[in-house]
């Protein structure tokens, strides 16, 4: 039956009948002009917010630019604010030390936490998405200067916690203004908001399919020897996804180390995170050229941070479809 | 009881206690901001109790008249921010959107790969560049300084949304497109009459966590708000932080709360929706 002699249809409902045009082959057309024209918003975005502030940062990172400069000003320096980085500047070390401490405790931290209270609600029972919706409650609020700020009043040295410890005859100290605690609050600040992830291992843990636990009780496998060898293979590639959206989003934090510190960094820069250097540096000292190229370190350690994840992942990460 | 029960396990296991004890332990900190701005100001910090000794609702108009500016005003700022940007990227995402997933063009795969790119691009990287761009156009400090912040998003640069939605509209039947293209239809009324009216639910789960997280988001906000007046909550609530000593204490709590209870309420009405969201696409709260 071709298309021209196909018996009168009802149109759809509403469908405009200025758009009727009867007997066009309906397949194989090329949308190229209506794709490019619904995709047009997008474009103009990778162009104006993306690509060329890109570009821009890359060439400013080579510059001495600084807000208040005139553009014909600005002089090109080569690669003296790598080096200056690199060489002599401690703030720079020192927020590359502190981010990778966060990103490196909190990360896992989190993600057992996560991984753990998981275990707990995979068994249907009433309350079960109760819990799941109280615990995911810290992630919706958790980044957010409001909490911070109530962090901050927690750990004080008058502060809840110490308030609690007090009762048991525990004098505690000023959490937040202590170099060797505060990075600890913001760590603890992070694995609170270990609803998230949770959620996204549980909808995997869904999917490990019962006949898997069947057969290694068949096998006599206990609970510990089952979770090794069915429950942690069979949910590898959740935990990898959550390893990797964790881990940089671990290196992003600012909002709780602005609010924790005062938007200093402080005490005595132990949680200068990388990022709230970058802003220091950007819009407080107005170093734009300096902190364009910290921008670009911070890029480039990012990608390959996310290409050493995606290398080892190899080794680890089961893909049950790919192995039979 | 006996009845009603029969044949179910036991309410109280190990498991069930381990979870109560968890959720007081993972709750505490936010009921005791709650229960801390009804609190008299000299008693809110070491008092450990969620309940307040004395109850006074005094640091709320404390609080929203606590700097020259009132707390509603910063409040209001927030919210237009956040409206703004949910029917920005609501609209530019779903065109960008429909043309990833149901369009037939030149390099639309490489279009497609370069999206994927940039929903790992952390904004920090750009945040630079940007700033001086919209300082040369004057946005930065002008009569509207949210510009910035909005602006971005009418050019669909949320990838995280486009690629919601475009993983949301590969599970619309294709066999309507096809009916409806028999029938006539252009590429444009395909998406006015079938993909548009179906996108619903996306454009719902678009709209909660575009509202939640700008109304959230402190650093760019931070960065483009220099004007007390034009300040948004987040960035009018850090004003707190230089304002030290016991009278600021109380203040700084009532507006904490008030500035967490949009998202809150988001919470409690859309919980199963806000799960779900980022079971599909591991999106972040």
């Amino acid at each position: 039956m071709s298309v021209t002699t196909r018996p009168a249809q009802p149109r759809p409902q509403s469908g405009p009948a200025a758009h009727q045009r009867r007997g066009r082959p309906a397949r194989h057309r090329d949308d190229g002009r209506a794709g490019y024209l619904f995709l047009s918003p997008w474009l103009l975005g990778l162009a104006l917010v993306t690509a060329i502030p890109m570009l821009v940062s890359l060439y400013l990172s080579f510059t001495n630019y600084d807000i208040l400069s005139e553009w014909s000003d600005i002089k090109w320096v080569g690669l003296a604010n790598y080096r200056t980085m690199f060489t002599d500047d401690p703030a720079f070390w020192h927020a590359v030390k502190v981010t990778l401490v966060f990103a490196l405790i909190a990360t896992p931290l989190k993600l057992g936490a996560a991984l753990g209270v998981a275990l707990l609600l995979n068994k249907s029972f009433r309350g079960a998405g109760v819990f799941r919706g109280l615990f995911y409650l810290p992630s919706l609020l958790g980044g957010s200067v409001a909490v911070a700020m109530i962090w901050r009043s927690i750990f004080d040295r008058t502060g809840a916690l110490n308030a609690f410890l007090g009762w048991f005859g525990i004098e505690g100290k000023a959490w937040v203004n202590d170099p060797s605690t505060a990075l600890g609050t913001l760590i603890l600040l992070a694995i609170w908001q270990f609803g998230a992830p949770m959620v996204i291992f549980l909808a995997g843990l869904k999917q490990v399919p019962t006949e898997l636990y069947e057969a290694a009780e068949v096998d006599g496998a206990g609970a510990f020897r089952k979770f090794l060898s069915v429950t942690l293979p069979m949910l590898s590639p959740v935990i990898f996804f959550n390893l990797v959206l964790e881990t940089i989003h671990g290196f992003q934090g600012f909002t709780s180390a602005f609010v924790l510190s005062g938007g200093t960094g402080g005490p005595v820069d132990s949680t200068l995170m990388y990022t709230l250097q970058l802003y220091l540096k950007g819009f407080g000292q107005f170093e734009m050229g300096y902190a364009s190229a910290m921008a670009w370190v911070f890029l480039l350690t990012i990608g390959l941070v996310t290409a050493v994840l995606f290398r080892t992942g190899r080794f680890w990460v089961h893909y049950s479809d790919g192995d039979d | 009881m006996v009845s009603v029960t029969a044949g179910r396990r036991p309410f109280i296991t190990p498991r069930a206690v381990i979870l109560v004890l968890l959720t007081a332990l993972v709750l505490y900190p936010l009921a005791w901001m709650l229960g801390s701005s009804f609190k008299a100001p000299e008693e809110i910090l070491n008092n450990v109790s969620v309940l307040p000794d004395t109850w006074t609702p005094a640091n709320y108009p404390d609080g929203w008249s606590h700097f020259d500016v009132a707390f509603g005003r910063f409040f209001l700022n927030s919210f237009m921010v956040a409206t703004l940007t949910v029917v920005a990227n609501c609209t530019s995402c779903l065109l960008a959107a429909y043309a990833f997933a149901r369009l037939r063009f030149r390099m639309r795969g490489f279009w497609f790969a370069i999206m994927i790119g940039t929903l790992l691009l952390p904004s920090h990287v750009l945040i630079v560049p940007q700033f001086v761009m919209f300082r040369s156009f004057g946005w930065v400090g002008g009569p509207w300084p949210y510009l910035p912040l909005i602006v971005p998003h009418l050019l669909a640069t949320d990838a995280f949304f486009v690629f919601l939605m475009v993983q949301f509209m590969r599970g619309i039947p294709r066999e309507l497109d096809d009916a409806a293209k028999i029938d006539g239809c252009s590429a444009y009324s395909i998406f006015r009459y079938v993909v548009l009216p179906l996108s619903r639910p996306a454009l719902v789960s678009t709209a909660i966590f575009s509202f939640i997280w700008t109304w959230n988001d402190f650093f760019r906000q931070l960065v483009y708000l220099s004007d007390l007046e034009k300040y948004t909550a987040p960035v009018a609530l850090t004003l707190f932080i230089d304002s030290t000593g016991q009278s600021a204490v109380g203040p700084m709590f009532a507006m904490s709360v008030l500035s967490l209870a949009p998202v809150f309420l988001f919470f409690v009405a859309f919980q199963r929706l806000l799960v779900e969201g980022i079971n599909t696409t591991g999106l972040k709260g």
